[in-house]
């Protein structure tokens, strides 16, 4: 899971241009939006898209995506439960 | 302060090349929006209003080779004939002025199959502006405006203030997109398309529903020969949220500027008798339009969207929009807002839900668009 | 635009150009100081990277911008780095022009769907496929709510900018309007931008104000550095 964690930190600083912070700057567990990071609308569709390019997921609803990228904790969880799927 | 008039117009759409064809669809309820099965613009199907390319390509041939020109050329240089076509204006004259309002122009060429189609300098607008300008011997480097889908009022706006200033006496305003996979793509990746055809206002809009096509208005300083039926511009205004690059602002306030603006340049006239309004049909747009238009103390006048008809056209919306609001304003007769069904919106606005007869005397257009901008423009009839 | 030529234009010397801002062979020039260079060799983005950081401007997103807002961006906010702002900025103008739209970046959502079997276009680079989004980055920057337009011509038109400007001033539309031309296409770029002020009526220094009008503007775009 740590893994998973650490790997999903860089993926997001890179897809998202977060140029000044490294993966130790990113709290796992905080929210990514709103609050913590304060990412936007097309933040979480970037984000959408680094789930399915990288890890196969489609996110179908906008529940579901609240669901899923509320921290990069649960995206990760997200991410081992599709692949102990697969 | 000189008077500026509407000499005439012209409407491409699926529904028809020229106003009165497009006029006689949409009374009729027709729509230009299908399901689109087409793998060269998306594997995924979507909803939108696509122009025919071999009727177009056909319609064209009257005025030149098609195989010369895109489809973007071929749009406008028919439309801007068929305008001219009810005119007397000297197109060659050194006081005619085109302006050109497109949020992508040719940006189909950058398709790997289509780059031997064409010199890729055809993607520069500015190229296709040149085209225009030298296919009718217009002597003037034409005016470009390229500001999301507000493009088309901005060009009004800024046809306008030209002829208020200047010695030009006509500007011919086209305002064109064409939909790519470059467009389809986007938009799929913004997951903002409508899942069926949109539904503007409605409690279950679910997004917009593309379309492609093209306006043309031609004003002119010039008086009209009969004293009835004229249908002038007045002034317009633009601004911007200063809130989000793609999200439109949560309370309406920019849009509100631009109305305020607008109704003040206009020497605050004293009712608004029928709002055209941009009504995508995303949830968001269709929400801070309410606020808007309601904070603008303007919540008994009559509003429609278009887009259930055309589709949004991008940077021929608000031209195209606003030639249906004159056709509105000579005729007396309010469109239905096509899609709509029940009010989803928080403010109790006035949604035309019927094509029916109404006296009405002005049409406020309203614009928002991508990069927080909105625009509004007033019509007059004389 | 020889018809064009505004009815305003010998009228009156009312507005002036307080400030302006050059960017370009990664050089930057505040009025007629430069203020900073980099290697000529040096990309674009790398460029701007060492702009931003010798700028000291705290604001992340900018990293998250397409070339041609960057540019945009970053002339804006050198010309604006000790503005007077007004509380209220909905009199403040933004015109900008450009020849190649926002094609630069245009050719990089293409490329994102040019391959059917890896698809994936990115929302974060499609918002930026217009060149207005450069005008609601800067207004987003400054709370600037008024008057904003883009428009394109194949070169750089100073009586265009001048005459769109001057009647935006004249109708009280702003009272203070940032313009000029912000151009970015593979590896040519340039900005030139300008703050536009009227003329106070008892300036202290009125003989250092430069006057705004064609021949400043056309004088300012051509400078050599």
């Amino acid at each position: 899971m740590e893994e998973i964690i650490i790997q999903l930190k860089k993926e997001i600083i890179e897809a998202l241009n977060l140029e000044e912070m490294s993966p130790d700057d990113i709290d796992a567990d905080a929210p990514l939006f709103i609050e913590g990071l304060g990412l936007d609308s097309i933040d979480a569709l970037e984000l959408n898209v680094l789930l399915e390019k990288k890890y196969g997921i489609k996110i179908n609803t906008a529940e579901e995506g609240k669901k899923v990228l509320h921290s990069v904790r649960s995206m990760a969880e997200h991410i081992l439960n599709h692949q102990k799927k697969n | 302060m000189k008077d500026v008039y509407i000499a005439s117009d012209n409407i491409i759409s699926p529904l028809g090349f020229t106003t009165a064809e497009n006029m006689s669809n949409i009374s009729k309820n027709l729509t230009g929006i299908k399901n689109i099965q087409d793998s060269a613009l998306s594997s995924e199907p979507f909803f939108a209003s696509l122009i025919n390319n071999q009727i177009l390509a056909k319609t064209f041939a009257s005025i030149d080779d098609p195989t010369k020109y895109t489809k973007f050329e071929q749009l406008a240089l028919l439309s801007i004939t068929d305008a001219l076509s009810t005119t007397d204006i000297d197109v060659t004259s050194k006081k005619t002025l085109f302006v050109l309002s497109t949020t992508k122009g040719n940006i189909d060429l950058l398709e790997k199959n289509k780059k031997e189609l064409f010199p890729q300098k055809r993607i520069f607008i500015w190229n296709t502006a040149k085209l225009i300008q030298s296919f009718f011997n217009n002597p003037n480097q034409p005016v470009i405006v390229s500001n999301a889908c507000i493009s088309g009022v901005i060009g009004l706006i800024t046809a306008e203030r030209l002829l208020q200033t200047t010695e030009y006496e006509n500007i011919i305003i086209t305002g064109v997109d064409i939909i790519s996979e470059f467009v389809v793509s986007g938009f799929l990746s913004f997951k903002s398309l409508s899942i069926g055809p949109c539904k503007p206002f409605d409690k279950s809009r679910d997004g917009l529903s593309l379309g492609e096509g093209c306006g043309t208005i031609i004003l002119t300083t010039k008086k009209p020969t009969s004293d009835k039926n004229n249908i002038k511009i007045g002034a317009g205004a633009v601004s911007n949220d200063a809130n989000h690059i793609s999200g439109p602002s949560r309370t309406g306030e920019g849009l509100w500027l631009a109305i305020q603006n607008t109704l003040k340049r206009n020497n605050n006239p004293s009712t608004i008798d029928y709002i055209s309004a941009h009504g995508t049909a995303t949830p968001y747009n269709d929400e801070m339009e309410a606020k808007a238009i309601s904070w603008a103390g303007l919540e008994s006048t009559p509003v429609n969207s278009l887009k259930g008809f055309f589709g949004h056209t991008l940077g021929a919306a608000g031209i195209i929009e606003s030639i249906v609001g004159t056709y509105s304003l000579r005729n007396n007769l309010l469109f239905e807002t096509k899609g709509f069904n029940e009010t989803g919106v928080s403010k109790n606005i006035n949604i035309i839900t019927n094509t029916h007869q109404k006296e009405i005397n002005n049409c406020l257009k309203l614009a928002s668009g991508f990069g927080g901008c909105n625009a509004a423009v007033l019509f007059i009839k004389q | 635009m020889q018809c064009g030529s505004s009815v305003y234009q010998t009228m009156n010397k009312k507005y002036i150009i307080e400030k302006y801002c050059i960017i370009r062979d990664n050089t930057v020039s505040l009025d007629d100081k430069e203020i900073y260079h980099d290697e000529k060799e040096k990309s674009f983005s790398d460029f701007s990277k060492g702009l931003y950081k010798y700028s000291k401007i705290d604001y992340p997103k900018f990293y998250k911008m397409d070339n041609l807002s960057k540019l945009g961006f970053i002339t804006s906010e050198l010309l604006l780095k000790d503005h007077e702002w007004s509380a209220n900025r909905d009199e403040t103008g933004l015109i900008l022009c450009n020849s190649s739209a926002s094609l630069d970046t245009d050719i990089n959502h293409q490329k994102t769907i040019s391959n059917k079997i890896d698809y994936f276009p990115s929302p974060a680079i499609f918002v930026y496929t217009l060149p207005n989004i450069m005008i609601g980055e800067i207004c987003i920057r400054h709370k600037i709510t008024g008057e904003s337009a883009f428009y394109i011509t194949e070169h750089f038109d100073s009586s265009f900018i001048f005459q769109y400007v001057n009647y935006l001033f004249e109708k009280n539309i702003v009272n203070e309007c940032i313009a000029g031309w912000v151009e970015k296409y593979k590896e040519k770029y340039e900005s030139v931008l300008f703050l536009i002020k009227k003329k106070e009526k008892n300036c202290k220094d009125c003989k250092g104000n430069i006057i705004f009008d064609i021949e400043n503007i056309e004088k300012i775009y051509n400078k050599k550095f």
